[in-house]
């Protein structure tokens, strides 16, 4: 049986594992990478090779520079499998451990297994769980996918849209829906009265930072543009096969208005599904409610031999990614003996300066659109789990019972248990377990994620090709439970 | 209710890629998803769920939420958004749980 090997395996074509190859590459590093689209950018830079938003001005400057990514990439020799999805990390314990690990992943429906000496994961961030009422009904999507739909295919909502949730995205894609001719109806803010104050001790940072200039030209033109409604609590999704209205109470007030299609979001939270699974140490993040891999300035893990680089070990952002990535990349580098130490550090030093310049101003960001407790703590029959369709009080009684961590609830409720994996429930469920126990989520801690960690056919599992080694430990089992 | 912009359009009606959806015939735009496929004409919702048979639609458009699950010549639960439309493709929504065989 041929394996693919290489040295290092990158897990993510986004900003994070596109820089980190182009560097690793260039490096004399043999590398390979990874990713899940059909082309590379990751979700900032989705479709950046295929768009059919040709106009530049409609997704804007930002969106662009993913482009500039693409060439270092290219020229660098590192090796790119696209539409691939990994689904398991293991160290190998045979023949040699020294050989680093074993990676299943799938493309087209057809597993394989390669092996790498060293792994950086770049698998990003996704859209926070939103669990309002009605969330699940069809015509409710996230802001993020809705920017996917604009990027990838050109698709923009054609009848009376709402925005809602809170931070800069909400701005972003009625920003770019008005670069492209598309007026959505209104904009709902969710952050409550008094964010602004808890921001203001990293004001200064913000106004130094490029996010200030370009954001409040991108804010100014779409408030002289589209209503805004701010401080909004209670939002609901109704409808009954599909959405019909949206809900909501705004000083006191309650207000209905009738709509075809609602956009969520409440901020970015780390993948972290393959992290865990690979038995990486978290941390809960408690400014940004979220958790996030242990890592250190390189991104390196608590595991040797495994990286993260980009959002996925920590949200700040595209650019931020970027060099993160290089970073990543120029430690593997050393770590697997292409440059060594010094070498390193030199080559970093413009990085971790372009990195401070990055996540300046984020701190302000951070604490402005924190994702406010009542949409993060739903209450009554407001679905939480989206694949199993168990609700916020069933969670909340199930404690009640006695069942005091998240493993246990799957036992209970199967919650977490359906195809998503836990991606769209597991901070809910951790968090409401925490407040009905009244403790601190960190005591709670997360699902136990194992692999596969994305789901698959025993077809597919079938297909992959067998060891000798393989065949001989299933033959050993069976003459051991013949005996 | 999704709509294409101009470019998007124009490249779908030039060289559409031609799907049967639940026996409607589609015509998509080369490179789009299924997912965005379903949007594109006029469908938000792609399945029935298997706990509460209720009517889901795509949510996450970037592979993790797993609320794309449609039928995809005849095999089930493939991530709509995740594939591409392919000349002839059949796709069909996914009714509640499956029956054991």
């Amino acid at each position: 049986m041929r394996v693919t090997q290489c040295e290092l395996l990158i897990v993510g074509a986004g900003p994070a594992g596109l820089s980190a190859a182009a560097v690793a590459a260039a490096l004399g590093v043999d590398t390979l990478l990874l990713d899940e689209q059909q082309a590379p950018g990751g979700q900032i830079y989705r479709a950046i090779t295929t768009t059919p938003v040709t106009d530049k001005r409609i997704l804007g400057e930002d969106y662009w520079h993913g482009a500039s990514l693409l060439e270092p990439f290219k020229a660098s020799g590192a090796r790119h499998e696209p539409g691939a999805t990994v689904w398991s990390i293991s160290r190998m314990t045979a023949p040699d451990p020294e050989e680093g690990f074993e990676v299943g992943y799938s493309v087209g429906g057809e597993a394989r297994l390669l092996h790498a000496r060293h792994i950086l994961l770049a698998t990003g961030a996704q859209e926070r769980p939103f669990p309002i009422p009605g969330w699940t009904l069809p015509g409710v999507v996230t802001a993020g996918a809705a920017q996917i739909l604009l990027k990838s295919a050109g698709l923009v909502p054609g009848e009376r849209t709402v925005l809602a949730g809170c931070g800069p995205l909400l701005y972003l894609i009625a920003w770019q829906y008005l670069n492209a001719g598309v007026k959505i109806d209104r904009i709902l803010e969710t952050t409550p009265p008094g964010r602004l104050q808890k921001a203001l001790p990293h004001v200064f940072d913000f106004l130094r930072s490029p996010y200030f200039g370009k954001g409040m030209k991108l804010v100014r033109e779409v408030k002289a543009a589209i209503p805004i409604v701010k401080g909004v609590k209670g939002l609901k999704a109704l409808g009954q096969d599909k959405l019909e209205s949206v809900q909501y109470t705004v000083d006191g007030r309650t207000e209905m208005m009738a709509a075809d299609q609602l956009m969520l979001h409440q901020g970015v939270v780390p993948n972290v599904n393959l992290s865990r699974a690979a038995g990486v140490e978290h941390d809960w993040n408690p400014a940004m409610d979220c958790w996030q891999p242990k890592v250190d300035a390189w991104g390196a893990t608590s595991l040797p031999g495994i990286g993260i680089a980009g959002d996925g070990a920590g949200i700040a952002g595209a650019r931020a990614a970027e060099y993160r990535g290089l970073l990543a990349a120029l430690n593997a580098a050393c770590v697997l003996g292409h440059i060594d130490a010094a070498r390193r550090d030199q080559d970093a030093r413009p990085y971790w300066k372009a990195l401070e310049r990055a996540v300046r101003g984020r701190a302000f960001f951070d604490a402005l659109y924190k994702a406010p407790d009542e949409y993060r703590r739903p209450t009554g029959d407001t679905i939480v789990c989206r694949c199993e369709e168990v609700t916020a009080d069933q969670v909340r009684q199930t404690v009640a019972l006695g069942c005091s961590g998240p493993n246990q609830m799957k036992a209970f409720l199967r919650c977490g248990m359906g195809p998503c994996q836990g991606r769209f429930c597991g901070l809910t469920v951790s968090e409401l377990i925490a407040e009905e126990r009244g403790v601190p989520v960190p005591e709670i801690g997360y699902y136990r994620l194992r692999f596969p960690t994305k789901p698959l056919t025993l077809g597919e599992l079938a297909s992959l090709p067998q060891t000798e080694d393989s065949r001989q430990a299933v033959i050993r089992m069976k003459k051991r439970g013949g005996a | 209710m999704f709509k294409r912009l101009a470019e998007a359009e124009r490249q779908a009606a030039g060289a559409p890629v031609r799907i049967t959806v639940d026996g409607h015939a589609v015509a998509c735009r080369a490179g789009d998803s299924v997912a965005a496929a379903l949007f594109a004409s006029g469908r938000d919702a792609c399945r029935d769920t298997v706990v509460g048979e209720v009517p889901r639609g795509p949510y996450c458009m970037m592979g993790v939420c797993y609320d794309c699950l449609v039928t995809i010549d005849g095999r089930p639960n493939r991530q709509a958004c995740m594939t591409q439309v392919a000349e002839g493709m059949n796709v069909e929504r996914q009714r509640g749980a499956r029956e054991v065989q």
